[in-house]
C-alpha cells in the first residue's frame, strides 16, 4: 500500500494514499468537527459535498482554508487544525448556521442526539452575533417520518440516502441561495410522494429536521388502560441496537431488554423472532413450491422469488416495479405474522376479544409504522399490530420510566410467542433471511440434515452478493442486496429476464435491519454496524435450535391452529397481496377558465 | 454577380438593435433601390462596433465615415447626400466632446484611438452570418495551420504567448490545454463558457454576435490540441441573437467541412453543440457549468478534481471563456512572440472591457494590458457624465472591488487589480461619480450575490445574506459601529471558507469599499447620514424658502401629498409623509428643492 | 396510484419533446427550455411527466426548475415586463424605474397582474448598457427610461389590448 507522510499540528502522520484530512487527523488523535461529512466506507456510500465548512483547516501554501473532508493528503503537507484563524472561521460558520436555526434544543426531538448541538457545544458558542431573516417551511408528517425543515442545515445527507443509497429519489435540494432546502417535489407532503418510509433520511440527519413520528404516548396510554391486555414483540435487530443508548454499543442486550419491557408494564413480552420462524415456514414452503414447479418445467412459475419481510422494499416494489409483484413472496413480514397470530390465536387462547388485545411492536425501522397501518393488515378496523415503535423510542421509554438499564437482571421472553431459533435471530442482518430459509428449505427438500448450519457465503457487507447453494445435487442460485440502489441492479435483471437467481433477499437498509432507520444513530460508524451483525450471528450460534422448522412452538401452532404451511388457514392469516402504486399519466380534458 | 464598390455597415448588436438598427437596414436598402445603387452599394449587418453610447452606428466603407445615433428616417439623407453626392451628413457625425468638432473617421476618435483590437478584430467589420467574410479576413487559416502541426507544438505556442483565461481567474490557457491533453481518456470535451452573467458586462455576447466563427475555429483548434472530438458552447438563454448567430455559423462551418468528420481531409473530427444556461450566475463557475450541462442543478463542487481531469460526465473537459478563445486564432497566425510583446510582464495581450456607468462613452473597448484606468475612463471613456466628479470604478463585477482616484494610474493587469483589492473578472467596468453611495453600491452587489448564491455551502448561503442584512441596516440608519466590526469579520470568514469562487469573492465589494471609503461607512452608522444623499432613509428633501416662489407645482406632482403651502408663499414638505421619490426636485423650475 | 391529469394533446407534445432529446436525463435543461417555450411555464404535472419520460425523480426536476431563474411555474403575463438590474442600469436609476412599475401595476417582482396582462421581473444585464436603464416588454426594448416614462409604457400596452 502506497503511503503519504504529512504533518498535522506538528505531528508526523503516515496514511494510505487517498486518505482525506478528517481521517488523517483522526489517525493523529485529532477529531476534526464535521456536519455534512458522512462516510460509510465499505458500504460504498459517502456524503461529502464539502458544504457545511465546519471542518476547515489551514494547509500551508494554500490561500484560503481547506475543507478537511474534501482535501486529500499529499506528501509533505503541513496542516494546522486549531489556529485562531481556523477556530474563528469555524465559530463564525457555526454562528451563521445557528442564526438560521430555531433555538429550541430543550424541546427538540433530537435533544441530546443532535450533532449540531454537540459541535456547537465543542466550539463553545455562547452567543450568536449574526441575526436576520430565518427560513420557514411548513412542517410535514407521514405515519413514519416528521419533517421540520426549519432545522435543516443543508448537509444533504438525507438527499444522498434517498437518492444514492436507496434510489428512491423523493428528496432533492430545491430553490437556490438562502431559501435552498432539501424537500420533496413541489414541496408536496411526504405522505403523497413515492417515499417508502425506510427512514434512512432520518437515520443520517444530524439535526432535528428529520425524525420518526413518535408513538410513545400511544404505548403509555395502552399500558395504563386496565381494560387492555398489552403484548409487545421485539424485532431481531432491536436487541443489538438498543444497548447503544445505554453504553453497550452493538452488543446484544436481549435479557435486559425483556426485563425492561416487563418493568414498563407490558402484560406479555414476546419476540418477533417467533414470527420470523413462522415466516420461514411459509416463505420456505413457497420457495420450494416454486422451485419444484420450475424444475418440473412449469413455464408460468415466477422466479426468482423475492423476500417480502422488509416493508421499505415492498413499498419500493409497489411504487417502482409493480409489474414484478408476482415475484414477491406473498408471506407477510414477521411483524404482521406476529400480529395476525396474536390477534387471531393468542387472544382466543386468553379468551378475550381481539380488540382488547393491544399489540405493540418494537422495530429497528420506521417503515414498520407504515406497514402496521396498511388497511389489509387488520380486521374490521382493528389493526393486527396496533402500535409500532422504533428501537430509539423504546430507549426513550426506558429512560422515561427512569429504569437503570445496567442493573436490570436478564429475563426471558414469555411463552408461547417468545420462543425462537437461531435462524430467526439472523433475520436482522443482510443475508440472514435467505440463510434461514435455506436451512429449512434444504432439509425439507432433501430430507437430509444439514452438515453445516452456517452459510457464511451468504453473509457479508458487500452491497450485492450472490452464492450458489447445493441442494443435494440441485444448484440453487441466490442473490442478496441491501440498500435499494443495489437492489435496483438485481431487479433490472429480473425485468429484463436475465436474472440468474432462484431466490433474492432484499433489505432496504444498509447492513439489513441492524442499520434500520429506527435504530440508535450509527453516524456512519461502520464498526458499529459490524458489531451489531456479529452479535446477531453470535446469538444464533449460541441457540440450541438453529432452524425454524425445529421451533417446537411454531410446530405446535401449525398442529393446533394453522394446519399446514401455505395451507388454507395459513394463507388466510399469514399471506398478503400487493398493489400497483406507480404513478401514471391519464389524459383528461382540461377546462379553460 | 454585382461588384460592390461601397459598403454600408450597420451595427446589429443587441444594443443598437434595441434602438431600431434593423429598421435602418431596411430603410437603407429601400433608399438604395430607389436611387438605383443596389448593385453598387451593399448594406451589411455587422456585430457590435463597441461605441454603444452613440448607437445605432452606421459606417460607410471604404471612406470610413462613422455615423452615430442614426434613426431609420436618416436613411434617405445618407443615401442621397453621402452616396449619391459624396457629401458627408454632418449632423450625424460624432462630435468630439473636447473640441466640439465633428469627427468623421472613427480612427481619429478618442474612443477608438488607444484601442488595440485582437479579440474584437472582426466585430463591426464583417457580417457575422457570412462565413466568407470571416474567411476573407484570414478566418480558419489558423485551423488550417494547426492541423499541419503537432498538438504539442501548438500548445507550446499558446503557452509561450502568455495568454491567460479571460473569464476571471486568469489561469494560463496553454497550461490548461496541456493538462487536458495529458490525461488519458477515450473521450474528451472542450467547452466554451458563454454564460456571461456579470451585471454590466457584455463582451462575450458582443464577440459571439459579431464574430461567432472565431470561437468555432478556436474550439476546433483546442479540440485538436487536447484530443477532444466534441465541443459544447454553454450560453445564456437570454442571448437569443448570439445563439442564432452561433447556430448559423456552426451550420456554415459544417457545410464548408470545417466542422464534422475528417476536417480538411486531415482525419481530425470535431463538432460543436450548443447548451443553454437558464439564468444562474454561478454556472459561470466551471464545475457548476458542467453540472448544468449534465442537466443538474448548477452547484459547484470542490476542486480538485479539476474539469481538465474529470469534467463533463466524468471525462476530461477543457473549459475556456469566449474572449480567451477569440484570442487563439491571431496567436496561431501571428505567433506567440507578437502576442507576448503586448501587455505587461505577467499579463499578455489585450483585454476587452465593457465600460459603463457614469461615463460619457459607454461601450465595448479593447486595450493592451497595462493601460491605466485613467486612460480608459478619461481618454476612451471621455470622462464623467454631466461634468461630475469621478469617485470610483468597479471592476470584476460582483467578485471585484471598487477602485478610487489613487488607483487611476495603476496599469491594468491581473496582478495589479488583485493587489488593489479588486480583480480582472470578466471585464465589467462600471464608473461611479460623486452621487453614488459606496455603501449602497456594496449592497447592490451583495444583493446580486445573495440572489445568485447556489445555497450549497454555509458561508455563502447564510453568510452573504447576513452581510447584506447588515449593509441594509446601515443604509437605513439602523447600523451601529459594532456592525462594522462584524461586517469585516464575516466578510473575511466568507472569503476564507466558501466553497467556490462566487462565495470566496462575494465580500470583495464590501471589503474594497470599506478599505477605500471607510469614512462613508462611519458617516452612515455614527452620524446617520449618507454623504452622497442616496440612502433614502438618511436624507430629506427640503424646500429653500428663499428660492421658493410658491408656484404649487411641487405640491401638485407629489404622489404622497406631502407638500403643502399657500400660493405665492414658500411651500414646505411634511417629512413624515414624504416618500422621497424626488419628483418635486425634478419638477421645481426654480431649483428651490434640495436634499439634506 | 397517483394520477397526473392533462390533455392528451399536451401529453403527446411533451412526450415528443422528451423523445427529440433522446429521453436523456442529461438533456433535462434543454427539455425544460423547449417545453417552457411552448407552454409559457412549467406547471407541476408537466414536470412530473417530464420526470417520467426521462426516468428521473420528479424531485430532481423540481430541484432544477427552482434553481434556475429562467424557469417559472407560474404563467407570465401576456406582456412580460423585465427591468434590467445590471450595474450600468442600476447606477443610472433602474431601481426607481422598477419601483414605479410596482406602483403602476400594483404587483411585486415575480407576480402577474390579475387580468393576466403584465408580469414584472427584474433581470440581469441584457447587455444594452448604452441605453441604461433598460426595460424589455416581450421582445420590445425601451431604453434611457426615467420613472416618468413608466405610466405611458403601461398605457401603451393597455391601449394595444383594447384595440
Amino acid at each position: 500500500m502506497e503511503t503519504i507522510q504529512l504533518t498535522i499540528d506538528n505531528k508526523q502522520v503516515e496514511v494510505a494514499k487517498g486518505t482525506n484530512l478528517v481521517e488523517a487527523a483522526a489517525a493523529a488523535g485529532i477529531k476534526i468537527p464535521t456536519l455534512c461529512y458522512m462516510n460509510l466506507h465499505e458500504l460504498g456510500y459517502e456524503n461529502k459535498p464539502g458544504a457545511c465548512r465546519i471542518c476547515v483547516v489551514e494547509v500551508e501554501g494554500r490561500k484560503n482554508l481547506a475543507p478537511a473532508c474534501k482535501t486529500t493528503c499529499t506528501q509533505g503537507m503541513v496542516v494546522r487544525t486549531h489556529t485562531p484563524r481556523v477556530i474563528n472561521a469555524r465559530r463564525t460558520v457555526m454562528e451563521l448556521i445557528l442564526s438560521n436555526h430555531p433555538n429550541e434544543c430543550l424541546t427538540c426531538t433530537k435533544n441530546g442526539h443532535c450533532e449540531l448541538q454537540r459541535v456547537a457545544g465543542e466550539l463553545g458558542i455562547r452567543e450568536v452575533r449574526y441575526r436576520g431573516e430565518t427560513t420557514r417551511y411548513p412542517k410535514d408528517m407521514s405515519v413514519s417520518i416528521v419533517r421540520d425543515m426549519d432545522k435543516c442545515i443543508m448537509c444533504r445527507r438525507c438527499e444522498t440516502a434517498c437518492n444514492e443509497i436507496q434510489s428512491v429519489g423523493v428528496l432533492s435540494a430545491v430553490n437556490r441561495g438562502f431559501p435552498a432546502v432539501v424537500s420533496t417535489a413541489f414541496n408536496d407532503p411526504i405522505q403523497t410522494t413515492a417515499c417508502i418510509n425506510c427512514g434512512q433520511c432520518v437515520a443520517v440527519c444530524p439535526t432535528g429536521a428529520l425524525s420518526e413520528n413518535s408513538h410513545i404516548a400511544d404505548v403509555l396510554r395502552a399500558i395504563a388502560d386496565p381494560s387492555k391486555t398489552v403484548v409487545v414483540q421485539t424485532a431481531p435487530a432491536v436487541r443489538v441496537g438498543l444497548g447503544q443508548d445505554f453504553g453497550y454499543s452493538g452488543r446484544s442486550v436481549t435479557g435486559k431488554m425483556v426485563a425492561a419491557l416487563r418493568r414498563l408494564g407490558f402484560d406479555y413480552v414476546f419476540d418477533t423472532d417467533f414470527a420470523a420462524d413462522l415466516t420461514i415456514m411459509e416463505e420456505g414452503t413457497e420457495l420450494l413450491g416454486r422451485l419444484n414447479a420450475a424444475l418440473e418445467g412449469n413455464p408460468d412459475v415466477k422466479l426468482p422469488l423475492m423476500t417480502s419481510c422488509c416493508p421499505g422494499w415492498v413499498s419500493f416494489m409497489e411504487k417502482h416495479f409493480p409489474e414484478l409483484a408476482g415475484n414477491l413472496s406473498t408471506a407477510k413480514s414477521p411483524q404482521q405474522m406476529f400480529g395476525a397470530v396474536a390477534k387471531n390465536y393468542f387472544a382466543q387462547q386468553l379468551g378475550i376479544d381481539r380488540r382488547k388485545l393491544v399489540v405493540v411492536s418494537v422495530m429497528p425501522c420506521v417503515a414498520k409504522k407504515a406497514e402496521a397501518a396498511r388497511p389489509e393488515f387488520g380486521r374490521e378496523g382493528d389493526p393486527d399490530v396496533n402500535i409500532a415503535i422504533t428501537t430509539r423510542e423504546l430507549a426513550h421509554l426506558i429512560r422515561f420510566a427512569n429504569l437503570d438499564f445496567a442493573s436490570l437482571e436478564e429475563e426471558d421472553f414469555d411463552r408461547p410467542l417468545g420462543e425462537s431459533t437461531g435462524a430467526a435471530v439472523i433475520f436482522g442482518a443482510t443475508g440472514g433471511v435467505i440463510e434461514a430459509a435455506v436451512r429449512t428449505a434444504y432439509e425439507v427438500r432433501t430430507q437430509k440434515p444439514l452438515a453445516r448450519v452456517d452459510f457464511t457465503e451468504l453473509r457479508g457487507m458487500e452491497g450485492i452478493r450472490s452464492a450458489t447453494v447445493d441442494f443435494d445435487g440441485t444448484p440453487i442460485k441466490i442473490g442478496i442486496a441491501h440498500g435499494l440502489a443495489n437492489a435496483r441492479q438485481l431487479i433490472d435483471d429480473v425485468v429484463k429476464g436475465t436474472s440468474p437467481y432462484h431466490a433474492i433477499e432484499i433489505m432496504a437498509c444498509p447492513g439489513g435491519c441492524i442499520g434500520g432507520g429506527g435504530q440508535p444513530y450509527h453516524r456512519g460508524d461502520i464498526g458499529l454496524l459490524r458489531e451489531r451483525t456479529e452479535s446477531l450471528y453470535a446469538e444464533d450460534g449460541e441457540k440450541p435450535l438453529r432452524k425454524s422448522h425445529e421451533n417446537p412452538y411454531v410446530l405446535s401452532l401449525y398442529r393446533d391452529f394453522l394446519g399446514k404451511p401455505c395451507g388454507h388457514r395459513a394463507h388466510e392469516l399469514l399471506h398478503t397481496r400487493y398493489y400497483d402504486r406507480k404513478p401514471v399519466v391519464t389524459p383528461c380534458s382540461t377546462t379553460k377558465k | 454577380m454585382a461588384q460592390f464598390s461601397n459598403y454600408i455597415l450597420v451595427c446589429g448588436g443587441t444594443g443598437c438593435r434595441a434602438s431600431h438598427s434593423e429598421h435602418i437596414i431596411t430603410a437603407l436598402r429601400k433608399e438604395l433601390d430607389e436611387a438605383g445603387l443596389s448593385d453598387q452599394v451593399q448594406v451589411i449587418r455587422t456585430g457590435c462596433f463597441g461605441f454603444c453610447e452613440q448607437g445605432p452606428i452606421v459606417k460607410t466603407v471604404p471612406d470610413n465615415t462613422f455615423y452615430v445615433s442614426v434613426k431609420p428616417e436618416d436613411a434617405g439623407e445618407i443615401v442621397r447626400e453621402h452616396l449619391v453626392k459624396g457629401r458627408k451628413v454632418e449632423r450625424l457625425l460624432y462630435v468630439a466632446p473636447d473640441t466640439g468638432k465633428h469627427v468623421a473617421d472613427s480612427r481619429h476618435m478618442d474612443f477608438y484611438k488607444p484601442q488595440v483590437r485582437i479579440a474584437l478584430r472582426n466585430c463591426g467589420f464583417i457580417d457575422p452570418e457570412n462565413i466568407n467574410e470571416y474567411i476573407a479576413r484570414d478566418g480558419y487559416a489558423a485551423l488550417g495551420k494547426v492541423l499541419e502541426m503537432q498538438p504539442e507544438e501548438v500548445i507550446k505556442e499558446i503557452m509561450d504567448s502568455g495568454l491567460r483565461g479571460r473569464g476571471g481567474g486568469g489561469f494560463p490557457t496553454g497550461l490548461k490545454w496541456k493538462i487536458t491533453r495529458e490525461v488519458q481518456a477515450d473521450q474528451k470535451y472542450v467547452v466554451c463558457n458563454a454564460d456571461e452573467g456579470d451585471p454590466g458586462a457584455f463582451m462575450d455576447r458582443s464577440i459571439l454576435e459579431g464574430d461567432p466563427h472565431s470561437i468555432i475555429e478556436a474550439m476546433a483548434v483546442n479540440g485538436y490540441c487536447t484530443g477532444a472530438s466534441r465541443g459544447m458552447i454553454y450560453i445564456r438563454a437570454e442571448y437569443p441573437l448570439a445563439i442564432h448567430r452561433l447556430e448559423v455559423a456552426i451550420a456554415q462551418a459544417r457545410e464548408y467541412g470545417l466542422l464534422g468528420d475528417d476536417i480538411l481531409g486531415t482525419g481530425f473530427s470535431f463538432d460543436i453543440e450548443i447548451r443553454y444556461g437558464a439564468g444562474a450566475f454561478v454556472c459561470g463557475e466551471e464545475t457548476a457549468l458542467i453540472h448544468s450541462m449534465e442537466g443538474k442543478r448548477g452547484e459547484p463542487s470542490v476542486k480538485p478534481p479539476f474539469p481538465s481531469e474529470s469534467g463533463y460526465k466524468g471525462y476530461p473537459t477543457n473549459v475556456n471563456n469566449v474572449e480567451t478563445y477569440a484570442n487563439i486564432p491571431p496567436i496561431i497566425l501571428r505567433g506567440a512572440q507578437w502576442f507576448s510583446s503586448i501587455g505587461t510582464e505577467k499579463s499578455k495581450g489585450t483585454k476587452v472591457f465593457a465600460l459603463a456607468g457614469k461615463v460619457n462613452n459607454v461601450g465595448l473597448i479593447e486595450v493592451p494590458m497595462g493601460t491605466t484606468l485613467r486612460e480608459v475612463i478619461f481618454d476612451i471613456g471621455g470622462g464623467i457624465k454631466n461634468g461630475k466628479r469621478f469617485k470610483a470604478v468597479q471592476t470584476g463585477g460582483p467578485s471585484g472591488g471598487c477602485l478610487t482616484e489613487k488607483h487611476l494610474d495603476t496599469p491594468i493587469d491581473y496582478d495589479n487589480l488583485l493587489a488593489s483589492g479588486s480583480m480582472m473578472g470578466s471585464g465589467g467596468m462600471i464608473v461611479m461619480d460623486e452621487d453614488d453611495c459606496m455603501v449602497s453600491v456594496a449592497k447592490f452587489y451583495l444583493e446580486f450575490t445573495v440572489e445568485e448564491s447556489c445555497g450549497k455551502c454555509t458561508p455563502c448561503r447564510i453568510g452573504n445574506k447576513r452581510l447584506l442584512e447588515i449593509l441594509d441596516r446601515i443604509t437605513k440608519g439602523k447600523g451601529c459601529e459594532e456592525d462594522l466590526t462584524e461586517l469585516r469579520n464575516l466578510a473575511g470568514v466568507i472569503r476564507d471558507t466558501s466553497l467556490c469562487a462566487l462565495g470566496q469573492t462575494a465580500p470583495n465589494p464590501v471589503l474594497s469599499t470599506m478599505d477605500n471609503f471607510w469614512e462613508e461607512y462611519v458617516a452612515h452608522v455614527r452620524d446617520k447620514s449618507c454623504p452622497a444623499h442616496q440612502c433614502r432613509d438618511l436624507m430629506s428633501y427640503v424646500i429653500d424658502p428663499k428660492s421658493c416662489k410658491g408656484c404649487s407645482l411641487c405640491s401638485r406632482v407629489c404622489p404622497a401629498n406631502a407638500i403643502g403651502g399657500v400660493l405665492k408663499q414658500p411651500y414646505s414638505i411634511d417629512q413624515a409623509a414624504c416618500i422621497k421619490c424626488g419628483t418635486c426636485m425634478d419638477k421645481c423650475k426654480f431649483g428651490a428643492i434640495g436634499v439634506r | 396510484m397517483e394520477k397526473i391529469c392533462m390533455s392528451q394533446k399536451r401529453i403527446d407534445e411533451i412526450k415528443a419533446v422528451c423523445k427529440e432529446h433522446g429521453n436523456d436525463p442529461g438533456e433535462l435543461i434543454n427539455v425544460l427550455h423547449t417545453v417552457q417555450g411552448k407552454l409559457g411555464y412549467l406547471p407541476k404535472e408537466v414536470q412530473e411527466l417530464i420526470a417520467m419520460e426521462l426516468a428521473i425523480p420528479a424531485a430532481k426536476v423540481y430541484g432544477v426548475v427552482t434553481f434556475y431563474s429562467f424557469f417559472t411555474m407560474r404563467p407570465k403575463g401576456k406582456y412580460p415586463i423585465s427591468v434590467c438590474m445590471g450595474t450600468a442600469c442600476y447606477v443610472r436609476g433602474a431601481e426607481k424605474v422598477l419601483d414605479e412599475f410596482r406602483r403602476q401595476l400594483g404587483i411585486e417582482v415575480g407576480e402577474t397582474t390579475a387580468d393576466g396582462l403584465f408580469s414584472l421581473d427584474s433581470l440581469r444585464c441584457v447587455g444594452a448598457c448604452g441605453l441604461a436603464p433598460v426595460v424589455t416588454v416581450g421582445q420590445k426594448v425601451f431604453g434611457r427610461l426615467t420613472p416618468s416614462n413608466v405610466k405611458e409604457i403601461v398605457e401603451e400596452f393597455r391601449r394595444m389590448e383594447e384595440a
